[in-house]
């Protein structure tokens, strides 16, 4: 059963296709940076435990134990997180000047309200 | 001087934290933006005479040597989109104050400029870096930039451009990150010419060829290929002129570099090329790229979206060239990086002309518009000329070196699709001058005066640049031939 103990990286991809899927296929604008943000977090999940060794500790020297996890994805996955959020509060913010100017958020109506505006 | 890599990056960086706060004095941001955007370019041409003088330049950020730390590795090839990059945001600052007085709200100007700042140096920042994690965060400091910038638009519908341009962005850079996760796994370095090392020993395997697909997929995501461009013409319609000069003339392009770098330096032009088909995957999309949103072009209403569609064919030339794999072919790519550049970026300015005195850029706004204002249309005409390819323009040395590739590798065939091809452009362009030129003005429409010397001088130096390198090809196929040399040799 060597594909069970694999299972982080199962839920890597499940979490990463419910994402995907959420971006595709709603139209409501909030949905979608919700399905991206799933999406990211798969990305982060996928690096934290790429690093991370059975019985491994943190890399600060310690009496007796010879095992250590790798720092490295782990603060690579900290400046990701940053930039997620960033990206998150100019999607957000896009969100809210679009419901402004149009009233609605979602894609379809703001679409149509553009067509019937021509 | 040996900090000059560092500072290419820290300077636009800094200045965009200078320029915030000065919301009460838009001038005195823009004042900052221009001081910062040439010292920027400076630093460039600094950095190319150091290349052309001693060859690749190292810099290790805070001492700590590579592949520990960040490297910035600087040779002829990203030294000239370097250069590029650089040039147009320095070219675009005096044509910018007028326009973004024009086009953006009193209150928000700073904070255009701090954003335009920002989105300037995160593309430096992919340009110079030499480690492939950092590519990663620059790309999302300029992506984050941009979708600011494109949102400030003053039609409503930038914002769901913008928006659009988010979403795909970002699939396109979570992309690139987990193909980095992967090499990241097989190899244990980031750093991008100790990944070239390491990578020959595990190529073989499952792991780097996903590693390959999703970096492929990622950054043609951010450099438009078709049919992933999706997010471009919308995008690039809707956004304040100055901001859609300077998309179209750096973003892709660096877009280009970092493909460029991934296919030829790190994995190598045997894996990407023999291993992988990626030859045959990128020349059809390319041949595609170039017919369809050609045609798509000949049938729009909006100068803007039509140059845009323009673009996003000028991207399937420069794809084409890198699927060819050859010196030749990499040659035209990257003499095109440059030479497009120029040429969109002065056909952009005309535009920006255009909308500053009339308010839009749709065709039916410009009939008979040349009568009015003949040095815009002068210097649209002279772009024009370099886009479709004529002889003595920037966009014939191009051509002349797609088709010598396409023959060279013996498929004529395709050195008559990009033929072909440069006809749709003389129908697009022509539609244009047509309008502007041979039709009458509307009865009644409001006299117009010709544009003001401020957006005239940068609009013409770029249309001047444009004859000027069609003419005298010396610097850019001398650094476009170093530049395939340096991708073809592997990295020492």
């Amino acid at each position: 059963m060597q594909w069970l103990g694999l299972y982080n990286y199962w839920i890597v991809i499940v979490l990463m296709m419910t994402g995907f899927y959420i971006v595709i296929a709603q139209s409501n604008l909030i949905k979608k940076i919700i399905g991206l943000n799933i999406f990211q977090t798969s990305v982060f999940v996928f690096y934290i435990s790429l690093s991370k060794r059975d019985g491994g500790t943190a890399p600060i020297y310690v009496a007796g134990t010879t095992d250590y996890s790798n720092p490295l994805p782990h603060v690579l996955i900290l400046t990701a997180i940053v930039v997620g959020v960033a990206l998150t509060a100019m999607g957000l913010a896009l969100a809210v000047r679009i419901y402004e100017a149009y009233g609605t958020i979602e894609e379809d109506e703001i679409q149509a309200r553009d067509d019937s505006e021509q | 001087m040996e900090h000059l890599a560092a500072l290419q990056v820290i300077v636009p960086l800094l200045a965009a934290v200078l320029v915030m706060p000065l919301v009460r004095w838009p001038r005195t941001a823009w004042v900052v933006t221009t001081g910062a955007a040439w010292l920027t370019l400076g630093i460039a041409l600094g950095l190319l005479r150091q290349v052309l003088a001693d060859g690749t330049v190292h810099y290790a950020h805070g001492g700590w040597e590579p592949p520990w730390g960040i490297e910035y590795r600087i040779d002829a090839l990203n030294a000239f989109v370097l250069l590029i990059v650089s040039g147009v945001s320095a070219l675009v600052m005096p044509f910018a104050r007028l326009s973004v007085q024009r086009e953006v709200p009193h209150a928000r100007i700073a904070w255009f400029y701090c954003a335009f700042l920002l989105a300037n140096g995160g593309l430096l920042g992919i340009a110079i870096t030499g480690d492939a994690f950092n590519i990663f965060v620059f790309f999302e400091i300029s992506a984050i930039a941009s979708y600011a910038l494109i949102a400030m638009g003053r039609n409503r519908r930038a914002l769901l451009s913008s928006f659009q341009y988010l979403v795909m962005g970002t699939i396109g850079t979570t992309f690139l990150l987990i193909g980095i996760g992967f090499l990241y796994i097989m190899t244990g370095t980031l750093n991008l010419a100790d990944l070239a090392q390491r990578l020959p020993g595990v190529t073989d395997t499952a792991t780097i060829r996903t590693a390959f697909a999703f970096i492929s997929v990622g950054v043609c995501v951010k450099l438009a290929l078709f049919p992933l461009h999706l997010w471009l013409p919308n995008a690039y319609t809707y956004a304040p002129s100055i901001v859609t000069v300077f998309l179209s003339a750096t973003a892709t392009k660096v877009a280009i570099y970092v493909l460029l770098r991934f296919f030829y330096s790190v994995f190598g032009v045997e894996f990407s090329f023999d291993t992988l088909p990626m030859g045959t995957v990128l020349m059809p999309l390319a041949l595609l790229g170039m017919v369809l949103p050609s045609l798509i072009a000949a049938f729009q209403t909006d100068i803007k979206r039509l140059l845009a569609y323009s673009s996003v064919a000028q991207v399937g030339y420069i794809i084409l060239g890198i699927s060819f794999a050859t010196s030749l072919g990499l040659m035209a790519a990257v003499l095109h990086l440059f030479n497009h550049a120029v040429t969109k970026a002065a056909l952009f300015m005309a535009v920006g002309c255009i909308v500053y005195r009339t308010g839009g850029a749709g065709l039916d706004r410009v009939a008979g518009i040349a009568r009015e204002m003949p040095w815009t249309m002068g210097a649209f005409v002279l772009a024009g000329l370099s886009l479709i390819g004529i002889p003595l323009t920037a966009g014939f040395v191009t051509k002349w070196h797609l088709v010598l590739a396409a023959l060279d590798s013996g498929r004529w065939p395709i050195a008559v699709v990009v033929l072909a091809t440069s006809l749709l452009a003389v129908v697009y362009v022509w539609k244009v001058i047509e309008a502007a030129w041979l039709q009458p003005r509307p009865i009644g429409a409001p006299r117009l005066r010709e544009a003001p010397a401020e957006l005239l001088v940068p609009t013409w130096l770029l249309a001047l640049a444009s004859l000027f390198f069609g003419i005298h090809t010396d610097f850019t196929v001398g650094m476009a031939s170093r530049a395939a040399a340096i991708l073809l040799g592997g990295w020492p």
